[in-house]
């Protein structure tokens, strides 16, 4: 982790003459320009805009013709909550984040042990094998599991020859989210081993020998020595897990396309439909509701995780 | 970068010490991560092997799983039938002309943030951080409506422009620069270089591993994204390889078995080769 030595850049430069901070203004806004631009036009301002376009009521009719949108105030969100489908999306994306994203983390923090504590061989193999789902492209990735959950894929194949007979997975109204749950699990858990073997070898091991001195258990040691040193990785993979899997979209899309009867519709599959429509409003606001869900998910993982003791 | 000399020196009685903190060599542990990695790869292996299959063989009930009759028909098949060329180039293309963006405009922003002293400065960094947590799903509205006005759908500046800046990229740069030795800049301004040629010729050769890591994230991320390129690429000439792949396995086009198992395979090889490249040169330069 190179790039956490930040630092204070530049010290006791408070005395240079003003004329040089005013000309390294000059310097430092033309470095800035190009991307700023860029910036303004394709980041901040659609931001701003998507907010703006919230509170209209802009279709793909007004796009030739932008006097002819009109102010709606609130009736967008009022609209999507009184949607069905809509409160749909959110209860699945909401199993969707509170089952995979302790899930992944767990599995990926029981992985991460086992390779820096448990094991002295064969380490890069393992962590190769764990990482590879990672750099494949979810599309891809999802096309492949389709045909491994198809009623006569691999799956089924393979509980066939313990004479369990396996259900249409991604058919079934009861199995199609948890199946897209572990999809997503299965994809990420290299990501966040990665991160927690990191955090691990920061883990003091004076700490650890302190512990056994006092006759702590492993399961007490993980528990009081590693946990609490862990907690900033922790709170990172928390944190942006949380972020991928309130966007899961090309899942729901590649295999399932929402369904079966809404099953696995997820908010921003929602809100993709809806611009598809040309609900251009309707999409938006959709949006910001994710957006919102994003912060305040992130707001209370800091709250429960960032706390020093 | 002092402190990246020190731990190796550290590591030697760290890794011994190791040896009595964990007893025995744990077979069991062994065998579950065993089966755990297999999990993990079966998958893709599943996909190489499939591509291999007739149709006839991949449908087939009681599976097997090794090729029976291996046969090169689907690869063909991806050339003849589908433009497959066409959009690896496409994919190509954006994810290069993207990743290039991403490194000019990154490192320039990155080098005013971390050593040059501006007004303004707070509130730009500031700006760059608040929106790195932004879904791509909140801006792709506004997006669509802005490249439909500008008469840039189904173009390449279409699917590239909205992707040139990345707050991550400029975070990143930023952070890496910020340990680089104020000493060597004070001393080519003594030597009268202007702030451009220390930018070009003392920090940039510098940022090599910086840069390696801001490579790889924005070319994967480029090279897999799906949400825009749908959205933006409307017709065949200009699919990315993602929005090929999703619009030919679903709907009508599903039943095409064989042909869709092994695209994401030759596909999906490709990313993680470059991945796997990129990281052994990164490796070689940070030391």
């Amino acid at each position: 982790m190179a790039l956490a030595q930040t630092g204070k850049p530049a010290p006791a430069r408070s005395r240079k003459p003003r004329s040089r901070r005013s000309r390294q203004t000059v310097v430092a806004w033309s470095f800035a320009a190009p991307f700023l631009i860029l910036f303004v036009i394709f980041m901040a301002g659609p931001i701003v805009a998507s907010l703006a376009m919230s509170f209209t009521d802009l279709t793909t009719r007004d796009l030739r013709s932008p006097f002819g949108v009109n102010f709606v105030g609130f009736e967008n969100y009022i609209a999507l909550f009184n949607d069905t489908r809509f409160v749909r999306s959110l209860v699945n994306t909401a199993a969707f984040v509170l089952v995979g994203v302790p899930l992944t983390m767990t599995v990926a923090l029981l992985v991460a042990l086992a390779l820096n504590n448990g094991i002295t061989r064969f380490r890069t193999l393992f962590r190769v094998g764990f990482y590879a789902p990672v750099v494949t492209s979810i599309v891809a990735v999802a096309i492949v599991w389709r045909f491994i959950l198809q009623p006569d894929g691999l799956l089924n194949g393979l509980l066939g020859v313990f004479g369990i007979a396996g259900p249409n997975w991604l058919e079934n109204e009861l199995t199609a989210l948890p199946s897209l749950i572990f999809m997503a699990v299965w994809r990420n858990i290299g990501t966040l081993m990665v991160i927690f073997l990191a955090g691990l070898q920061g883990v003091p091991r004076e700490h650890h020998e302190a512990a056994m001195m006092d006759g702590a258990t492993a399961v007490q040691r993980f528990w009081n020595v590693t946990l609490p040193a862990m907690r900033p990785p922790i709170l990172f993979a928390a944190v942006i897990t949380g972020i991928g899997f309130l966007q899961f979209f090309e899942e729901p899309y590649v295999m399932t396309g929402g369904g079966p009867l809404d099953a696995t519709l997820s908010t921003a599959m929602y809100t993709y439909d809806q611009f598809g429509f040309g609900n251009y409003s309707y999409a938006s606001a959709a949006s910001y509701v994710l957006f919102l869900a994003i912060v305040i998910l992130s707001l209370i993982q800091f709250r429960i995780l960032g706390k020093k003791d | 970068m002092a402190t990246s000399v020190a731990p190796p020196v550290v590591a030697v009685p760290a890794s011994r010490k190791r040896s009595h903190l964990q007893q025995r060599p744990r077979l069991w542990l062994y065998v579950v991560l065993a089966v755990g990695m297999i999990a993990m790869i079966l998958p893709f292996v599943w996909m190489i092997l499939g591509s291999f299959k007739t149709t006839a063989e991949i449908r087939q009930y009681p599976l097997n799983f090794w090729p029976m009759e291996p046969t090169l028909d689907n690869y063909t098949e991806l050339f003849v039938r589908l433009d497959f060329a066409t959009f690896f180039t496409n994919s190509l293309v954006v994810a290069v002309f993207v990743t290039a963006g991403n490194i000019i405009f990154s490192s320039m922003v990155g080098y005013a943030l971390a050593k040059l002293d501006f007004a303004g400065k707070k509130i730009l960094f500031m700006l760059v951080l608040g929106t790195l947590m932004v879904p791509g799903v909140v801006t792709f509205v506004p997006l669509f409506v802005l490249t439909a006005n500008l008469g840039l759908v189904n173009s390449y500046p279409g699917l590239i422009l909205p992707f040139l800046i990345a707050p991550l990229g400029v975070f990143l740069m930023r952070q890496f620069m910020l340990g680089l030795p104020d000493d060597l800049i004070e001393a080519a301004r003594i030597d009268g270089a202007s702030e451009w040629r220390i930018f070009l010729r003392v920090i940039m050769p510098l940022c090599g591993p910086a840069v390696a890591t801001l490579t790889i994230l924005t070319f994967l991320a480029s090279w897999n994204n799906f949400l825009w390129p749908l959205v933006v690429a409307t017709s065949e000439d200009r699919y990315t390889l993602p929005v090929a792949l999703a619009l030919y396995s679903v709907g009508q086009n599903a039943a095409e078995y064989g042909l869709m198992m092994l695209a994401p395979s030759s596909w999906s090889c490709q990313s993680s080769s470059f991945s796997s490249c990129c990281r052994s040169t990164l490796c070689r330069a940070s030391r």
